[in-house]
């Protein structure tokens, strides 16, 4: 295999890591808002991901730094095109971040009720705009010679990336209340199953509808991309009878399986591009003229090898170290 | 102001901003380290109390650093997309360790850290704090890796079809000469900052504590004692960070005139080639070649600090400056020369001082005294921003003695900026970081002032006596989380 493919998919692994993993932590953010009823409730979902969020949240920061290495013409693109949505993702992430660790050290409650508002809409923004984003490099962008972006906002912005953008807000919020339902106990934890079962039709009709159009959009849509996306469709239908009878480890694994299928369509709708160029097909990025010399690449695949699995190992760890259900009684 | 303005400022202020909490974070895992370490082998409970004041401080610190280094990462992307197509064959590599072999030992262990008070084995607990700590320090390494590129750069040729660098030696680039001294400095400057946040505020607790005898509150009396114990921790580190960047820093010198000595010799506004080079401590007028008002100056201290001998040649910005246009090509290639003068002389000066105070404090409580004048809180006051000010001082004068280029001898920083990104883009953006890191650094401060303030927390009731869990699990199952959010 050309290393170049080896790093698309490095990448499309990094990031769909990070879409299973912050794709919940993102559904807790939003439950915080309607579905906690006061404030105890709101500090146990907190605390649900209390341990791991950061970790997640490391998978997007090694994803964008695996492109910047491996494609740097991706990243240079990419991240002067998309400017003023990233933008949007660095502000809802910096509150996020900061509403976690401050939220609880005012003495009022009009200080914790505004860190609650950043820590939901700090969920929602990211949860949305990365959808519209990586649908985007699905959709291409008008990139001229010099593989620069001479578009506008109407090229961020269209129907299709805007529906990718739901795709992934209502994905982390199904996939958020499945990990409320598995991590808690009591009250919150039937409320949360509750909730899943009532979002499931709904997020399958999204998806369904999103992974349909995307494998429309090319002449002959590959296998990855069209398995991904029947992974996609019938884990959620599985998680959606496996919340039915109170199988809440599956039902979390089925959401899992149905943002990984989703990741896998699209990254496999994409390949070999990175992104296209929607004026003149030769001004597009591929895997081959975006990517680093084969020198970086050598150096970069004996870095990953070894340590991507001693990453997922110590990470899994933890998540097993903080399996126990906590609940209203936990908090002090 | 054009884009490439815009773009500068951006930079330089989330720069500046990200790193007054980077050596915070830096120390401050280490000193929260070694204070849980003593605990867990003299089982003293007074150690115990200062690892959870001062491990409070480093999380309230943590915080804020993950959050603004999130947008370090962007930023290379978004406004300097020529930049990043030029270098990322070279540079990306050490970005993309940072994050794979640093950042996910740091947030995931911190996680384990934070929420793993009495739930987890002491012993497991005690490694993840360390494993953090160490953490830090690899992410320095990395991202310093990438910077001295920039100041040096080396392991790499020029693809001209391309038409950019691509690595052809890793190795060379991880061993940069430059790397090499940077990183211990930038290393001691940190331990000066948390060395200093450590000796101010426990002494800050004593001085009040002894001017109000009736306000320290009954029934703890090892307060005084633990913060008598943490003063000399932290002044110590100010200390020895102060020593160690003296020792560095003179090194850094003499790499610095073999690689940029046009920025040595903005540092020292130094227009004609000398020697014996003098080292000016002080000038009133205005820098730019002519003769200043009023100067002192120490005879043949540069030519020291530049070449390790008092006899030295140190070569002024004008022979440089005709050296490089035969080399490069007509252009300006001087820094701005009173930003360098004056930042290089702030970081010494602040670090200095910094050092001074810490004297002063091991001084002032030897034998068990304790100074009860307005004077001693006032001094101890300044001390963590001296240090937070010689690494700001120290940073600003390493970037901006390096242009005009952005990699140096290679790219210049107008060329390196996003062609497609409009100044309205730039200025948005802008404007929303600038206000929003102004409240965070604000929220920063208030919330390290109102942790600091009430003094040490009781152990008993919450956390339990993390000590004597075990892995016992239905033992913890119900009691609350004793630390977390
Ligand atoms: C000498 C040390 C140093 C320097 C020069 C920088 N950083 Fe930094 N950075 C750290 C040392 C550090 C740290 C100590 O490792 C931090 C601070 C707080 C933390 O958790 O890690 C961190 C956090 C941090 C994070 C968040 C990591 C996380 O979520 O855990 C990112 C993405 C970056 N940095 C990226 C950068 C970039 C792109 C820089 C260059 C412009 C940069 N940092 C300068
Ligand atoms: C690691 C990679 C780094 C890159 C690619 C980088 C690049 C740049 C760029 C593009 C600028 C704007 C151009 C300029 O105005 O000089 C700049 C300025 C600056 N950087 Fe760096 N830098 C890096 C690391 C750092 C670090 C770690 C610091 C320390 C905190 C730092 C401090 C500064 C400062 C203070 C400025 C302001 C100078 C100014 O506004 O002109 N830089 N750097
Ligand atoms: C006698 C004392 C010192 C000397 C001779 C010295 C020397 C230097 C030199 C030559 C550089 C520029 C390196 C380059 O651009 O290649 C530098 C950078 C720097 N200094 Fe210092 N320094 C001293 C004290 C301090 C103190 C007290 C602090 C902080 C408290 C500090 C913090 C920094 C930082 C953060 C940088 C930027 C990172 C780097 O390039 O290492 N320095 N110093």
């Amino acid at each position: 295999m050309e290393l170049s493919t080896l790093w698309f998919l490095l990448i499309a692994v990094l990031w769909t890591g990070y879409l299973a993993l912050e794709g919940f932590d993102f559904g807790v953010g939003l439950l915080t808002r309607r579905f906690a009823r006061d404030d105890t409730e709101r500090r146990v979902l907190i605390n649900t991901i209390g341990p791991v969020w950061d970790g997640n949240e490391v998978w997007v920061i090694t994803a964008v730094g695996a492109t910047f290495a491996a494609f740097p013409e991706w990243y240079s693109t990419a991240w002067s095109a998309y400017y003023l949505p990233l933008l949007l993702i660095l502000l809802a992430l910096i509150g996020r971040g900061l509403a976690f660790e401050y939220r609880a050290k005012g003495d009022t409650d009009s200080w914790r009720r505004r860190w609650d508002l950043v820590i939901f809409a700090g969920s929602a923004v990211p949860a949305f705009v990365w959808g519209v984003i990586l649908a985007g490099f699905v959709q291409g962008l008008p990139l001229d010679a010099g593989h620069d972006f001479v578009g506008g906002w109407a090229d961020l912005v269209t129907p299709y990336t805007l529906l990718g953008g739901v795709v992934t807000l209502a994905l982390a919020l199904l996939h958020g209340a499945h990990y409320v339902a598995l991590k808690t106990v009591g009250d919150i934890r039937v409320r949360a199953r509750r909730l899943a079962g009532r979002l499931a039709v709904p997020v399958v009709v999204v998806l369904a509808w999103f992974l349909g159009w995307t494998l429309l959009r090319d002449d002959t849509p590959s296998w990855p991309a069209a398995a991904g996306a029947l992974v996609a469709v019938t884990a959620v239908a599985a998680g959606a009878t496996a919340t039915g009878r109170g199988r809440e480890g599956w039902a979390f694994v089925a959401t899992f399986a149905a943002v990984a299928g989703t990741a896998v369509a699209l990254f496999a709708a994409l390949f070999p591009e990175v992104l296209p160029s929607t004026l003149d097909a030769a001004d597009g990025l591929t895997t081959a003229n975006a990517s680093s010399s084969d020198y970086t690449l050598t150096v970069m695949t004996w870095v990953a090898v070894p340590f991507v699995p001693v990453v997922l190992i110590y990470q899994s760890w933890v998540y097993w170290m903080f399996r126990k259900r906590i609940g209203v009684q936990h908090i002090s | 102001m054009d884009v490439l303005d815009l773009a500068r400022w951006q930079f330089g202020i989330t720069t500046v901003v990200h790193f007054f909490f980077v050596p915070f974070t830096i120390s401050m895992a280490f000193l929260v380290a070694i204070m849980q370490s003593v605990w867990m082998r003299t089982k003293s409970e007074r150690w115990l109390r200062l690892t959870k004041f001062f491990g409070k401080l480093l999380l309230i610190n943590l915080a804020v650093g993950v959050v603004t280094g999130l947008v370090q990462e962007f930023q290379f992307g978004m406004n300097w997309s020529d930049f990043s197509r030029f270098v990322g064959d070279v540079f990306g590599a050490p970005l993309a360790m940072e994050a794979l072999l640093a950042f996910y030992l740091e947030s995931v262990f911190v996680g384990v850290w934070i929420f793993g008070w009495g739930r987890i084995p002491p012993k497991i607990h005690l490694a993840t704090i360390w494993v953090t700590a160490f953490g830090t320090l690899l992410s320095a390494y990395f991202i310093l890796a990438a910077n001295s590129f920039m100041q040096n750069p080396v392991g790499y040729e020029i693809d001209e079809e391309a038409g950019r660098a691509e690595l052809t030696d890793i190795w060379a680039v991880l061993t940069n000469k430059v790397l090499l001294i940077t990183f211990p400095h930038t290393i001691f400057a940190a331990f000066m900052v948390g060395g200093g946040v450590v000796a101010a505020v426990a002494m800050w607790h004593l001085v009040r504590g002894a001017r109000n005898p009736e306000d320290a509150s009954p029934g703890r009396p090892s307060d005084a004692g633990a913060f008598r114990t943490a003063l000399r921790i932290g002044a110590v580190a100010v200390l020895v960070g102060g020593i160690g960047v003296v020792i560095t820093g003179d090194t850094q010198g003499k790499v610095m005139t073999e690689v940029q000595p046009m920025k040595m010799a903005a540092a020292e506004a130094l227009y004609e080639t000398e020697q014996p080079a003098p080292f000016s401590l002080f000038t009133v007028g205005t820098l730019d070649g002519s003769e200043a008002l009023y100067s002192i100056e120490i005879p043949q201290l540069l030519s020291f600090l530049g070449t390790g001998s008092f006899e030295g040649q140190v070569e002024g910005i004008n022979d440089l400056q005709a050296q490089y246009e035969q080399t490069y090509g007509p252009a300006d290639y001087s820094p701005n020369v009173p930003v360098t003068y004056w930042t290089f002389r702030m970081m010494i000066t602040m670090g200095g001082l910094a050092g001074l105070i810490a004297l002063w404090q091991l001084w002032a409580t030897r034998r068990g005294r304790v100074p009860t004048s307005p004077w001693a809180l006032r001094i101890t006051a300044v001390l963590p921003l001296l240090p937070l000010a010689g690494n700001a001082f120290g940073w600003i004068f390493t970037e901006m003695g390096r242009q005009p280029w952005l990699v140096f001898g290679l790219m210049r920083t107008e060329s390196g900026i996003s062609p497609s990104t409009s100044g309205t883009t730039v200025f948005v953006s802008l404007a929303a970081f600038t206000v929003l890191y102004a409240g965070l650094t604000w929220l920063w401060v208030h919330l390290l002032l109102k942790y600091a303030r009430p003094g040490l927390p009781d152990v008993t009731p919450i956390g339990g006596d993390a000590s004597k869990d075990d892995e016992d699990d239905d033992a913890d199952a119900d009691k609350p989380l004793s630390f977390a959010y």
